[in-house]
């Protein structure tokens, strides 16, 4: 079974620390949702209050409809995969996936089946007589997972779980726990600070940033449509070009763009955006001189300096096929971009 | 240097343990007499020994209060440590100070304050009144012990747990004190030698049934003889066989 969470205002601090500023967020039952943000950004303080082990200075916690911000984390349908996994280094990983079921009263022989069923769920179904030192990093990871889903809470709480992953299991990982939580259904509430790891497996991502959310929305959304400076950069590299908005045009250091806005603003544009080949519905963004570039294996990165502002420098991903030479010039356009209020 | 280095091993153990060595020797002395010249080996005053009743009934009062107050002072020390380990309590910094403090103050002095405390309260000395001198003077190091040896580790552990439906009972019993396991068997049976041949505490508190200690200082009132030589022997024995039961099962397990 999994179960809706809903906050409403939460406001946490620590000292004179202020790391939740006004929090409010529902995550309907079965979602994927990934808090995504820096280190300090209160996304670990949010997991550790929607788990129990801290209080809000104000706000609530709604879990299923019921409120519980004041319940004790034994006594809520949350469990937490921790990110130094916490297993139990005296008892066989059968005990230590079992343990949560034991706390409820299952009888043993139930409940070695499940805990035979959960290890076998997480790719471990040989495992269940061996011991946590016995393992590797990433079979005590699939261990920990087991044991929170073992006894089928309706919200999984995930604190930076792939953390102490090298970056090839950490990819593998994210692919299982995408199919886990389809197969489960139960509502998932993932911390990372990896946005690429947000993206791989997110139903929607929540971008944090000074304790409060600076935007939320499906990957694709949050990567293409940011809905903030903060979030546009944090998902990965994007060209900021500062301008001034006057109703039906902004006005840059590459000129008069035909762009709505109004007062100080940004328009974002995400390097694999900018092309030099002409076609219809693009951007213009005029007259550029290539200063470097390098293969990437998936595509060149190019740097490009407007010859309307020299000292601008323009990021670029153009194709496997291209032959950009230092120094040559191309007129540049973008298929997408984002303007957004303010500036960097 | 070598030779120097390895000399002073010798002397430093020949100091240690020749008048240990001496006092097993002549306990198989077979004379009255438990001085040189040696004769033997014989057994006939550990015959004697094993044969006395009031000896083999401190032996056991001995291991009784031992094993008992050892018990109790793990216990309360347990709970102690994990208190101030796990929790911000006003003043912790002042109840650590006054948990420890014992450990400073010489035995005569805890041994003369309940001997008056008793009095006051109209409590008759026995076996028991020297079962709690020899918890207050244990407290101390089995807190010490357990205080010493929780970490993150057991922390985060005891997170998971109650993440998991466990109550603070059954995070204790179940995850904390499993997790602890060599140092509580390391300092139950320190704890144990400490109570085993404590004499001061033992001596003062007690008055018809006693620990072993003070029947073989009764013994040794009434001069040398090759029987307090046994007895010390059987001491020594228990205390050895303590040590190896340390070595087998906490410091194996703590290699691991």
């Amino acid at each position: 079974m999994s179960a809706g969470v809903e906050l409403r205002d939460l406001r946490m601090s620590f000292g004179s620390f202020t790391a939740l500023d006004g929090v409010s967020l529902s995550i309907a039952p079965g979602e994927f949702v990934v808090l995504l943000g820096p280190s300090g950004c209160g996304k670990t303080t949010l997991l550790s209050i929607l788990g129990g082990f801290l209080t809000p200075v104000a706000g609530e916690v709604l879990i299923g409809g019921r409120d519980m911000t004041r319940i004790a984390p034994k006594d809520r349908p949350t469990t937490t995969m921790f990110q130094d996994y916490a297993l139990f280094p005296h008892m066989s990983l059968a005990d230590n996936v079992a343990f949560g079921l034991r706390m409820r009263g299952m009888a043993k022989r139930e409940r070695r089946t499940r805990a035979q069923e959960m290890l076998a769920l997480v790719g471990l179904p040989e495992a269940a007589d061996r011991y946590p030192h016995e393992l590797s990093g990433g079979q005590r990871q699939r261990v920990a997972l087991a044991r929170a889903l073992a006894v089928d809470p309706q919200v999984l709480l995930l604190d930076e779980p792939l953390g102490a992953l090298d970056l090839k299991l950490r990819r593998q990982m994210q692919d299982e726990l995408k199919a886990i939580q389809r197969r489960v259904g139960t509502t998932f509430v993932h911390v990372t600070h990896d946005q690429e790891e947000a993206m791989a497996i997110a139903d929607r991502i929540v971008v944090m940033n000074a304790g409060r959310i600076a935007d939320l929305g499906p990957p694709r959304e949050v990567y293409l449509r940011p809905k903030s400076l903060f979030s546009a950069a944090f998902m990965g590299e994007i060209n900021q070009i500062p301008g001034e908005g006057q109703g039906k045009a902004l006005h840059t250091p590459l000129g008069a763009l035909p762009l709505a806005a109004n007062g100080p603003a940004t328009l974002c544009i995400r390097p694999e955006a900018i092309t030099t080949a002409p076609g219809p519905d693009l951007l213009p963004l005029g007259p550029a001189r290539l200063l470097e570039s390098a293969f990437f294996g998936t595509h060149h990165r190019a740097h490009f300096a407007p010859l309307a502002a020299p000292d601008l420098r323009l990021t670029a991903h153009l194709p496997q096929d291209a032959e950009p030479q230092p120094g040559m010039q191309a007129e540049l356009h973008a298929r997408a971009h984002v303007v957004l209020e303010g500036r960097a | 240097m070598r030779v120097l280095s390895w000399l002073y091993l010798a002397l430093m153990f020949g100091f240690i343990f020749l008048p240990v060595a001496v006092l097993v020797l002549f306990s198989f002395q077979d004379g009255r007499l438990p001085v040189p010249p040696f004769n033997g080996p014989s057994l006939r005053w550990y015959v004697e020994v094993l044969g006395d009743r009031r000896l083999m009934s401190g032996l056991m009062n001995s291991l009784i209060v031992a094993s008992l107050s050892s018990a109790m002072a793990l216990f309360l020390g347990f709970l102690a440590a994990q208190g101030l380990a796990r929790y911000r309590l006003p003043g912790s910094v002042l109840m650590r100070a006054a948990l420890i403090a014992p450990l400073t103050v010489s035995y005569l002095i805890i041994a003369l304050g309940l001997m008056s405390l008793y009095q006051r309260a109209g409590i008759g000395l026995s076996l028991w009144t020297a079962g709690v001198g020899h918890v207050v003077i244990n407290l101390p190091l089995c807190f010490a012990i357990l205080y010493a040896s929780m970490g993150e580790h057991q922390r985060s552990a005891e997170r998971a747990a109650r993440d998991l439906g466990a109550s603070e009972v059954q995070v204790l019993r179940l995850i904390t004190a499993p997790m602890l396991a060599p140092s509580m068997l390391a300092a139950y049976f320190l704890a144990f030698t400490f109570s085993w041949d404590e004499f001061i505490i033992a001596y003062l508190l007690t008055r018809f049934d006693v620990t072993l200690p003070v029947e073989i200082w009764a013994l040794l009132r009434s001069g040398l003889s090759p029987r307090a030589n046994a007895i010390g022997s059987l001491v020594f024995l228990v205390s050895v066989g303590v040590l190896i039961i340390m070595e087998l099962t906490v410091f194996r397990r703590v290699r691991r």
